[in-house]
């Protein structure tokens, strides 16, 4: 902890004579920080090790993975795990998983707008609108995994056991609550001229809606998607429980029967992980800040 | 729909024609009310119906009156799934806090490397937690894993096989993907916080601890009650991670509530009593959402737009 101080003086006295008065740049962060900056580069190795090893035991064979040392890298590198995972019926559970998720993603975002402009427009004068917003609001703050027997009961019922659909809706109703909260505030932040201006002209609700709420909301719209996409992409539970056939099978799901079918054939399970989370990493490759504000829903702006 | 009483003396002249558009508008939230009313709303109620049901998840379901509640609150298997949820809940906060600040303050920073950092932070997010679990099942393995490959007896121990040791590991692979999370909340908290303060405390001579934990801290409270509003409430959803890992072994080492109410509804097929622990587990979810909003003070609204 005393490293701490000493490097006030000494970062600060780095223009000599200027006393520490003259370095406040960005609020005293800009400085080097002892501890901060260990904790950080440790943690980057702590991440780094695991990822490292995933992908280059992707690469072995099935007789290096036991012989050679884990942490070496492949000494007659292989492709063959990732045809046996890709021959393992991969595509059909990449297109389930790209169904799923763009078969919630967009209607939940839709509704979730629509729902929060009306909120934010019209909670004033309806105290319809108003109760709608408590109950979304009260959607936050329960574990919705807990409501998972009644949703499976609803499903059989519905006829829907074992299909996409039975994930979709399930996944619509979930991303909803969280969905309204962060659009509304977005929605909130546009000036009220704006809108008077577009009811001067005599644009319908609808009309500004789509005309003016969408496009300035946009950046809202796209981190919404994201971060539901990502939680729908890697969403486990509710395929796990609503279906059931291979044909119906997700990414999440395909990953852990996979691995129960080939447990010991570790460097095929790894390449499974990796081939599974690929189309991830090339989006976040392609939207990096799209991506990141997606994920921390505009917290770590 | 629109109340019938009309709201007296409080409309303002304005408001007398929005409330006329605003009856136009409401339809608007239909289609997403309808939707979160049919696979939120209506389950949440029927989770607390079907706790007084019996029903093996196929058949017809009969009304069993108290039965299930009965056996799950005599069971000693409730208290354990209440420990071990406490204990998943409160070691990846107490674990993942103090790392996740220090890393935010540092990411908050400008330098170029720290933005490398934080590209790379970011990943572990994108895993499922499937292939999180899968993973680490591999990497933990004391023969062909980590262990071996760095010639550490100490990271080679039977990591799954002991129950001390699988709760640890559920909290590190829990860390291993959210800290990097939480630091951005952070980074994005200490970024707002005015820079006159720190220069203030400067011309007063402050040190940098001093400043940390005078102006930084007290600064971030908002931030800080955001993050572990999202690590406790979140903590009660590691259900799939667990699942995959450890399926709750050793023994019932890691069982917290999700994965009991799942093994009692889906695997013993005892639909009953999962709905009551389903039950017990919205209470506990409404009751730490409630306990928090305490803590911090504000409604969930005004601490949105100071500390998120």
């Amino acid at each position: 902890m005393a490293t701490l101080t000493t490097d006030t003086g000494r970062a600060a006295g780095a223009p000599p004579g200027q006393g520490p008065r003259g370095r406040a740049r960005s609020g005293g962060l800009g400085r080097f920080n002892v501890l901060g900056g260990l904790a950080g580069w440790v943690w980057l190795v702590i991440v780094v090790v695991p990822l490292y090893w995933i992908v280059i035991t992707s690469l072995k064979e099935r007789s290096s993975y036991y012989a050679q040392n884990p942490l070496a890298p492949p000494s007659d590198p292989t492709l063959a795990n990732y045809r046996l995972v890709i021959e393992s019926e991969f595509v059909r559970y990449l297109t389930n998983s790209v169904i799923v998720t763009v078969g919630s993603v967009v209607p939940a975002v839709l509704v979730s707008f629509m729902a929060a402009y009306a909120i934010i427009r019209g909670s004033a004068g309806s105290r319809f609108l108003r109760w709608t917003n408590v109950l979304f609001l009260m959607g936050l703050a329960i574990p919705l995994q807990a409501t998972i027997i009644p949703v499976y009961l609803i499903i059989i019922r519905l006829q829907m056991y074992d299909t996409l659909l039975a994930i979709i809706l399930p996944s619509i109703a979930f991303a909803v609550p969280l969905s309204v909260l962060v659009l509304a505030t977005f929605i909130r932040d546009v000036p009220k001229e704006l809108f008077e201006s577009m009811r001067m002209d005599g644009a319908s609700e609808w009309g500004t809606l789509w005309h003016l709420a969408f496009p300035l909301t946009r950046p809202a719209l796209v981190t919404v998607s994201i971060y539901n996409g990502l939680s729908i992409w890697n969403g486990f539970l509710l395929p796990l429980i609503l279906t059931q056939s291979p044909a119906q099978r997700t990414l999440p799901l395909a990953l852990w029967t996979f691995q129960g079918e080939y447990g010991v054939n570790v460097p095929a399970v790894l390449a499974s992980v990796v081939l599974a989370t690929l189309p991830i990493l090339v989006l976040y490759a392609l939207g990096r800040r799209q991506l990141l504000s997606g994920l921390t829903l505009g917290f770590g702006k | 729909m629109t109340g019938l009483a009309p709201p007296a003396v409080r409309v303002r002249p304005a408001t007398g024609s929005a409330g006329g558009r605003s009856g136009s508008i409401a339809w608007m939230a239909l289609p997403a009310l309808a939707i979160f009313v049919a696979f939120g709303v209506i389950p949440l109620v029927g989770v607390l119906l079907l706790s007084f049901t019996r029903w093996n998840g196929i058949g017809a379901i009969h009304p069993a009156g108290l039965d299930s509640w009965r056996t799950v609150l005599t069971d000693p298997g409730l208290p354990h799934a209440l420990w071990v949820t406490f204990l998943v809940m409160a070691l990846s906060w107490a674990f993942q806090t103090p790392m996740s600040l220090l890393m935010g303050v540092f990411l908050a920073g400008h330098q170029r490397y720290r933005e490398i950092l934080a590209i790379v932070y970011v990943v572990p997010l994108l895993l499922s937690s499937a292939a999180l679990a899968i993973t680490y099942k591999a990497l933990l393995d004391p023969n062909f894993g980590l262990g071996a490959g760095l010639g550490i007896p100490l990271l080679a121990q039977d990591w799954l096989g002991r129950s001390t040791l699988a709760l640890c590991v559920v909290v590190f692979v829990v860390s291993w993907q959210f800290i990097p999370f939480h630091a951005l909340i952070y980074q994005g908290g200490v970024r707002q916080i005015p820079v006159t303060l720190y220069e203030a405390a400067q011309i007063d001579g402050a040190g940098r601890i001093r400043q940390f934990f005078s102006i930084t801290l007290p600064q971030l409270k908002y931030t800080i009650i955001t993050s572990s509003t999202l690590m406790v409430v979140g903590s009660l959803t590691f259900f799939d991670l667990i699942f995959v890992l450890t399926e709750g072994g050793p023994g019932d080492a890691t069982r917290v509530l999700a994965l009991d109410m799942y093994k009692r509804g889906f695997q013993a097929n005892l639909m009953g009593p999962a709905s009551a622990i389903a039950v017990i587990l919205v209470l506990v979810g409404l009751a730490l959402a409630l306990l928090l909003r305490r803590l911090g003070g504000r409604d969930a609204s005004a601490s949105q737009q100071e500390g998120m």
